[in-house]
């Protein structure tokens, strides 16, 4: 049996083999569906009871779910789309892979009440292109739900009629990855300019247990204005890095104790409460935040994806914030001014600081880049990018003082030992 | 100059017109992506000539595909080794022994980074999240086939038995 702690109502039950719709079934599974249908229960209640479980967005942002479906235009004549994000590419996010492989059906049912309450006809769930083998196994698990009929033409012989589809791959509308302007927002104009929701997998996956138990028992699980459990990713330096699912409001330090704890012999140092783009956070203040969006935003980070990055007492911070800042370079659509030049910026200071030929003027620098590309930009890669550099200037000032007095970096690493070190930082020399 | 073409196969084909069918009718380019995952696939990497075919068939200007499929890193538009494969060396990886991996692959192949070893048999490759961060080391094969938790044993296995 898997075991993602006690109070796991997403991942309960699950033993890696039993995703198949008969097991799913077994667990209580499309009985949400099916009573929806059965006893017809209006769109307009089921939204009001998901506003009431105050379920918040597991893709990063935390907005509220019920609130997001509130917005679909209902009446609107023609195609309206559900779309589900798992295009999961966050560093330290691994929650949706599990999800998708265990209890795939989870997430299906999800989707189909998503499309009931907001009266869309079809919906994708984009499935990023590294987890090839996921998207074959959703498939599958697609074409089940639609032998037993709760997708398609007249669902379980009601009135619903409801398409899903996994697509594979990024870009749902075939053209590279650039995020478009919001406002409009996806609600009035999104995919193919339709009326549109998207949220996260894990998000659709809590669904049907509201439907089931009742918003209320979702919000009893959690804490006011952050209902439910949550998976987290803890990966670093633990003893046993993998998902937890938890009650939102878990005090850090339980969830650090059922990933095994910090590595032995080591002090923990820093975490990272929410996936790369968000601010790091020191031992000190970690160790008496609890795990729920308020606390967390509270003490100066966010909750985001619910990734956890722990980082012991041997991690050299400038080095950490040199890999990140690679990523967002390297992830950047370079659309917008700030976020293309200004990635590729920060990463080229924080690079010349861990290699012993910072200025100390590169740290007011880099704050002020940071601060020229957030909220400067389409979309929040550019703040994703900005967040961690300042934050890790801001807690760990000393130890990027101590690369520049020094001309070395402390903790011994020297090239090629990182990542992308040989032959990318051999090419930004030959640029210089 | 007489080029020649060699067109995807039928079978190609008829897995493109699986993923076409999902999208509405006059949406046919939102299949471009799995379009292009099967056309490499069947031919290894992906050539202009191929890039071509693919928007002939999906009724797409050409451009427009040579965008998506330079946009992405998992499409070859080179011609690589037999087995590609990428390591994700992120930081959370990173933290958990994938950079001791990659000197292990390294080692083992006797290339760096972005080369291809002298038999054809591997590229390697340096790769972003991939989204199975608690599994380090993380290694994909062929942009399809992901392996988790790679110590230096599973991966001299994993190699031996890609011959
Ligand atoms: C750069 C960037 C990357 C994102 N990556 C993801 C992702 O991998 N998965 C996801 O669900 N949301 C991701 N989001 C958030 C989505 O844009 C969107 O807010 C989310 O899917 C909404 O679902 P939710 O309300 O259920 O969280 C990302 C946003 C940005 C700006
Ligand atoms: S912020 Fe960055 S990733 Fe987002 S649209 Fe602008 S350039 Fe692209
Ligand atoms: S950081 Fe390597 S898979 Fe996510």
């Amino acid at each position: 049996m898997l075991d993602y702690g006690p109070d796991a109502i997403l991942m309960n039950g699950l033993d890696g083999r039993n995703w198949r719709l008969k097991e799913y079934e077994a667990r209580d599974g499309y009985a949400a569906l099916r009573k929806i249908l059965s006893e017809r229960i209006k769109p307009e209640d089921l939204i009001a009871d998901l506003k009431k479980s105050a379920l918040r967005g597991r893709g990063g942002a935390g907005f509220p779910t019920g609130l997001k479906w509130s917005f679909m235009p209902r009446a609107f004549p023609g195609p309206k789309y559900v779309v589900c994000n798992s295009d999961e590419g966050e560093p330290g996010t691994c929650k949706d892979r599990d999800l998708l492989r265990y209890n795939p059906h989870s997430v299906i049912e999800g989707m189909i009440i998503a499309g009931y309450a907001m009266t869309a006809t079809a919906g994708y769930n984009y499935i990023h292109g590294e987890v090839w083998e996921i998207y074959e196994q959703f498939e599958e698990a697609l074409r089940e739900a639609y032998a037993a009929g709760y997708l398609g033409r007249n669902i379980l012989n009601s009135d619903f009629s409801f398409e899903l589809y996994a697509h594979a791959g990024y870009g749902l509308e075939g053209k590279k990855g650039q995020p478009r302007f919001k406002p409009p927002f996806p609600a009035s104009y999104g995919l193919y300019g339709k009326p549109t929701t998207i949220n996260n997998t894990e998000t659709f996956a809590a669904v049907p247990w509201i439907v089931r138990n009742g918003g209320d028992a979702f919000l009893a699980l959690g804490r006011p204005n952050n209902g439910g459990t949550k998976l987290f990713s803890v990966t670093g330096h633990v003893n046993r890095p993998g998902n937890y699912e938890v009650r939102l409001g878990t005090p850090f330090a339980e969830l650090l104790e059922m990933a095994g704890g910090v590595r032995s012999g080591r002090k923990l140092k820093a975490v990272i409460p929410g996936g790369s783009s968000m601010p790091v956070l020191p031992a000190g203040i970690m160790m008496k935040t609890d795990m729920d969006y308020d606390s967390i935003a509270k003490a100066g980070s966010m909750l985001g994806s619910g990734a956890v990055i722990v980082m012991d007492d041997s991690t050299c911070m400038v080095r950490a914030l040199e890999r990140l800042s690679y990523f967002y370079f390297e992830e950047s659509c370079g659309q917008c001014t700030p976020c293309r030049e200004g990635t590729g910026w920060l990463y080229r200071v924080v690079n010349r600081i861990e290699t012993g030929r910072g200025r100390i003027e590169d740290l007011a620098l880099l704050d002020n880049v940071a601060d020229n590309i957030a909220g400067r930009t389409i979309c929040a890669l550019g703040d994703a990018a900005a967040l961690p550099v300042k934050s890790f200037i801001k807690y760990f000032r000393s130890e990027f003082v101590h690369h520049i007095d020094h001309k070395e970096c402390p903790y011994g690493a020297v090239e090629p030992k990182w990542g992308r070190s040989g032959a990318h930082r051999h090419s930004l020399k030959e640029a210089a | 100059m007489n080029k020649e073409k060699v067109m995807l196969s039928a079978e190609a084909l008829r897995k493109i017109d699986r993923e076409v069918a999902k999208y509405p009718a006059e949406q046919k380019q939102s299949a471009v992506m799995s379009a292009l995952i099967i056309a490499q696939d069947e031919k290894g990497w992906i050539s202009t000539e191929t890039m071509d075919e693919v928007a002939g068939y999906l009724g797409m200007p050409p451009v427009a595909v040579y965008e998506v499929a330079t946009f992405y890193s998992m499409y070859n538009l080179h011609p690589t080794g037999k087995y590609k494969l990428t390591l994700c060396t992120c930081l959370p990886c990173g933290l958990q022994g994938a950079l001791e991996a990659a000197d292990h692959l390294r080692n083992r192949l006797g290339i760096d980074f972005n080369e291809t070893t002298s038999d054809g048999r591997f590229t390697l490759k340096e790769g972003e999240c991939m989204g199975a961060c608690a599994m380090a080391p993380v290694l994909l094969v062929n942009n399809k086939k992901m392996h988790d938790y790679m110590s230096k044993e599973k991966l001299d296995q994993l190699i031996e038995g890609l011959k």
